[in-house]
């Protein structure tokens, strides 16, 4: 078991030593020092006082990583149409496969899928592996687990990559924990190592600091991305001979103790997701009636208004419209941020977009190190400006 | 006569601030401001006492932690949770999703029976929403995640409205199941002073490795988890490519140019 070995005797100021850990794991017991269930081994402590920590590692399991191979798209549907975040995944898919020469996999699941596969051919899949029957119509967890882990026993894929979509979320975690392997969620970049470990890349610690973690011993090796993460590859020519096998499972494992009563579509609103050009009310705003000045921006901007956490916390603003990691992760062409310093979450959540301009009266917030253009200015007094400036501009052209 | 449903509620304490910052050497520095329940958990424990109210059931708080997750427990408590189990151990330090779904799913098995295990959403500081999905597969249940309302429930079972990408799912799960609860399911109760005193003296049920069904330390804590951080490292900051300043007219100016020259103005 690895662990922190502390060496009473090199203890000479309990004081600076108990502070040292950021995750208050260290205790004082008499003329002890002890680590308690805090402790997230991080090494702090060994390296701020090599004297008094020793970390003791101990080997874990090992994985022969030449008898995995494939990089694997789960591909997420509805029923009827591929979700683009697959096809975003197929991209960087063929980028990590071509690094150790791995061909890239396609997994379906779903009830009469029909030429579904030919898309995922066009945007980078070698072969395509279907699972269809009635009993996947409806999502539901057992049918669903029980076909993916068919498929990772009959194919021993090294790299799986699922969208970070509801049902992903849900599956992905599931089956990682059926071959008690590792999964990383939302990561933000990835990258193949010659080894064929993923390295995973992801906002940890609620955000301020990037994380990077690898599955070293253990395959398959997990990873969950959101939409939007990713760059969707142009189209290319399909394979000639484009290899779909199907394959079906024990019916006993198609049972599932979920009952689907209903499944009604979600009134369709434009989603954040889909719009070009977004404006972001932040903490800048002091009321909520205020949040009306940049929604008449937004008006004539014909863009979507969203805002950042602090605004939904207060109630000012419909969940749906929160950007940020625990919210939605966008990429318009134009994104005109109001009084948003920039958190690492909210800016993990909108940095892809292809133009950023950010209004903020604290020039060392943080957004302006992401923005294309910073303007260091009261959006109280320059949005009432702008707004004039584009309503003249509108009346001039008509 | 039958007993009452055995309700199961996960909850973590998490840093009251995710304020973190990275020293020159590449070191992690937390503030040590107070920790607090994790916000999504209060819907958790919400769900879980109304399902009380409708049906007689008993709620069970588990969390784990170190020995001060304790002042979580005894939030619950205050809200009207009728038990509390913490599970501390050093040798649970350094868990991932897996180890961590491992531990409280062996805390949940030993107590056994239960029929409804309810987790929030997400935590503030993991952040990975994936925990009560493993936790599920290693307790061989079925698990629903993002429901956003109870219908009903029975003793048997309970039907649910679960918020999938493009559409709602009405879903009936029998017992055992588990569920993770959207924020927002039910407004959450505020802890109760009268409560707080009832149960000043209510003891936390307090499990260590060598409590639990499975004893074999490989499967905690570090040596369980089968991801590896490998470092650590503050956000890239890039250069920004202009920044100006002057009086509000003039940097509106700016703008409408810029948007202008961008083809963003009809």
């Amino acid at each position: 078991m690895s662990r922190i070995i502390i060496h009473q005797e090199h203890v000479d100021n309990f004081q600076d030593i108990l502070q040292v850990c950021p995750f208050n794991a260290l205790e004082r017991k008499g003329d002890e020092i002890r680590v308690n269930a805090a402790c997230k081994l991080c090494k702090v402590c060994t390296k701020k006082f090599p004297d008094v920590f020793e970390l003791v590692l101990v080997e874990g399991p090992t994985v022969d990583k030449k008898a995995w191979r494939g990089v694997v798209v789960w591909v997420e549907h509805d029923g009827k149409v591929v979700h683009p975040v697959t096809y975003e995944l197929l991209g960087k898919a063929r980028d990590l496969a071509a690094v150790i020469d791995h061909p890239v996999y396609c997994l379906l699941v779903g009830c009469n899928v029909g030429n579904m596969p030919d898309s995922l051919f066009k945007k980078g899949a070698d072969e395509v592996f279907v699972y269809d029957d009635h009993a996947f119509k409806d999502f539901r967890i057992e049918p669903y687990a029980a076909a993916f882990e068919h498929f990772i026993n009959e194919i021993h894929p090294s790299t799986i990559l699922v969208g970070g979509t509801t049902i992903g979320r849900s599956l992905a975690p599931r089956v990682a924990a059926r071959f008690r392997t590792g999964l990383t969620a939302d990561c933000t970049k990835l990258e193949m190592q010659p080894s064929t470990d993923l390295d995973q890349i992801r906002p940890a610690f609620g955000g301020n600091i990037m994380a990077h973690i690898r599955t070293p011993n253990h395959r398959p090796q997990f990873a969950t991305v959101r939409y939007k993460i990713f760059n969707e590859r142009e189209a290319c020519d399909p394979p000639n001979h484009p290899k779909i096998h199907c394959h079906s499972i024990d019916k006993n494992k198609l049972k599932s103790a979920i009952k689907v009563l209903e499944t009604r579509e979600k009134p369709k609103v434009k989603s954040l997701e889909e719009a070009d050009t977004i404006i972001v009310a932040g903490r800048g705003v002091k009321k909520k009636e205020d949040l009306e000045m940049v929604e008449d921006l937004a008006k004539l901007l014909d863009a979507e208004l969203a805002t950042t956490r602090p605004l939904i916390e207060a109630g000012w603003a419909d969940p749906l419209a929160q950007i940020g990691l625990s919210g939605r992760t966008v990429k318009p062409e134009l994104i005109i941020t109001c009084g948003v310093s920039g958190s690492v979450q909210f800016r993990a959540g909108m940095n892809g977009s292809g133009c950023i301009i950010a209004i903020n009266t604290d020039e060392n917030a943080p957004i302006f190190d992401i923005a294309h253009l910073g303007v260091v200015g009261d959006l109280y007094e320059i949005i009432p400006c702008l707004i004039d400036m584009i309503k003249n501009h509108v009346n001039e052209k008509c | 006569m039958p007993r009452s449903p055995h309700i199961i509620t996960c909850i973590k304490q998490v840093p009251g601030s995710t304020e973190v910052e990275i020293d020159d050497n590449g070191s992690l520095i937390r503030n040590a401001v107070a920790a607090k329940m994790n916000p999504f958990d209060l819907f958790a424990i919400e769900t879980s006492l109304r399902l009380k109210e409708q049906n007689g059931a008993t709620v069970t708080a588990i969390t784990m932690g170190p020995p001060r997750a304790e002042l979580i427990l005894r939030e619950a408590f205050m809200m009207g949770v009728d038990e509390g189990v913490l599970l501390t151990d050093r040798r649970f330090a350094g868990s991932d999703v897996l180890a961590t779904a491992w531990t409280i799913s062996q805390g949940i098995l030993s107590l056994a029976p239960y029929d409804l295990v309810i987790c929030g959403r997400q935590t503030t500081d993991g952040d990975t929403a994936q925990v009560g999905a493993e936790m599920a597969e290693f307790l061989g249940i079925p698990h629903v995640t993002n429901v956003r309302a109870i219908l009903s429930s029975s003793d048997e079972s309970i039907t649910v409205e679960v918020d999938l990408p493009g559409a709602i799912q009405v879903a009936c799960l029998h017992f055992p199941c588990l569920i993770t609860v959207e924020k927002d399911i039910f407004q959450p109760r505020l802890p109760s002073f009268r409560r707080k005193l009832a149960t000043r003296d209510k003891q936390v049920k307090v499990l260590c490795l060598d409590d639990l069904p499975d004893t074999d330390e490989k499967h905690y804590g570090l040596l369980g988890s089968p991801t590896k951080v490998q470092r650590v490292y503050p956000p890239r900051r890039d250069v920004t490519k202009e920044i100006v300043h002057g009086d509000p007219q003039t940097l509106a100016e700016r703008l409408f140019h810029e948007l202008e020259g961008r083809k963003f103005l009809q």
